[in-house]
């Protein structure tokens, strides 16, 4: 009996990823970067109150290339959440377990989530530019 | 716990290479997880080919014919072979399913096969499942009752309520549904997982089954239920073609409905 200590068989590196799965830890990952993104956006509102110079920095930040990319990313992390929130939300009513609406509805979320994101900037610069 | 890498003694290395059978012209490959108790190695893949026209149409045959014929060290359960025992529970080619019942010509290229993933390995391909059996037996899997059957004749159940256990009595606890859920890997020391979910779900839904409260009492716990976050990898590698994510979510319902 040289090995009395068992392996633990192979999980995570072996196991064929499934859109499932993928939008499943995307929601909880999504989740996580909301936090920093809400985290961002009180100090740009704390930056408000705080006066010109503070403002400007938070501004500048937000406004340079590094800063509007992390607020793309925010917004697709927002919508992405949102729309599979909703998957959630049928599921919680035992709804929506067949797995071709599953995957369809999957799809649909993430689908939904960049169209969103490209609108919702796609706006914003025509108003604001 | 969440634990992305396999801890030292469990990473695999690579492993032996048999030779390919001699005058055949059509063969397959399987690349096959080995782990001994017997000496102090790390678990390795090794590598046989499979003459095809020898052999019959299952992996679990190609299986038994690399045990017959080229390495009897070879170690994996097997029984039935016909989807209704579920001894033959592994993973296949990224997903779990029962080698008898998944043709080795649903799978393109090469065969890779290891035991059910995150299980202790009591050799080769045969997992240790003794926390999954225990699970099984903490939810109570058999009637009870409160009051007494009729006198003259059995329970009986109508023809409806019989039918909600249809998608659930035909669970054979291979195992391969709760061995595929992320959240069992980190948590199966408190999360029940899929396959004794689905099993709680069937007592449950049972109309001859009596101690409903006590049941949903039993699963009240952040972990043994709640740990289920529709990942739904569960529904999508079922050999049975069940559904446990969608049994879970009748629970979740229950456990709301009785607060009213």
């Amino acid at each position: 009996m040289a090995n009395v200590e068992r392996p633990l068989s192979p999980h995570l590196g072996i196991y064929k990823p499934q859109i499932t799965m993928v939008t499943s830890i995307t929601h909880r990952i999504t989740g996580v970067a909301l936090g920093g993104g809400t985290l961002l956006l009180a100090w740009w509102l704390i930056a408000i109150a705080a006066g010109p110079e503070a403002f400007e920095i938070a501004n500048g930040f937000i406004s340079s290339w590094f800063g509007q990319l992390i607020l793309f990313g925010f917004t697709w992390a927002l919508f992405y959440h949102l729309c599979n929130g909703i998957r959630h939300l049928f599921w919680d009513a035992g709804k929506g377990f067949e797995l071709p609406t599953m995957r369809k509805s999957g799809m649909a979320a993430i689908i939904m989530s960049v169209v969103l994101t490209l609108l919702t900037w796609g706006i914003s610069f025509g108003i604001g530019g | 716990m969440v634990e992305l890498t396999l801890p030292k003694n469990s990473r695999v290395g690579t492993g032996k290479t048999h030779p390919k059978p001699e005058g055949s012209t059509k063969t397959k490959t399987f690349n096959v997880y080995r782990w001994s108790p017997d000496d102090t190695e790390n678990p390795r893949i090794d590598t046989y080919h499979v003459d095809l026209e020898d052999c019959g149409p299952m992996i679990l045959d190609g299986l038994i014919k690399i045990k017959n014929e080229i390495d009897p060290t070879l170690t994996f359960r097997r029984s039935c072979r016909e989807g209704i025992c579920g001894s033959c529970a592994m993973n296949i080619n990224g997903t779990n399913t029962l080698a008898c019942t998944k043709g080795m010509d649903e799978v393109s290229g090469d065969i890779n096969i290891y035991p059910l993933p995150h299980q202790p390995v009591v050799k080769d391909l045969v997992p240790d499942l003794t926390n999954f059996y225990a699970q099984y037996a903490s939810i109570k899997p058999w009637m009870q009752t409160q009051t007494p059957p009729p006198p003259d004749r059995e329970r009986l159940q109508s023809k409806e309520d019989r039918e909600k256990l249809d998608g659930l009595y035909e669970c054979i606890l291979c195992a391969c549904c709760s061995t595929s859920c992320p959240s069992y890997w980190w948590n199966s020391d408190r999360f029940l997982g899929p396959a004794i979910l689905l099993q709680a779900y069937r007592w449950l839904a049972d109309s001859r089954d009596e101690n409903t409260g006590e049941r949903l009492d039993n699963l009240e716990d952040p972990f043994r239920l709640y740990r289920c976050h529709t990942i739904m990898n569960c529904a999508n590698t079922c050999p049975k073609g069940l559904n446990p994510a969608k049994a879970i979510a009748e629970i979740k319902k229950m456990m709301v409905e009785r607060r009213g």
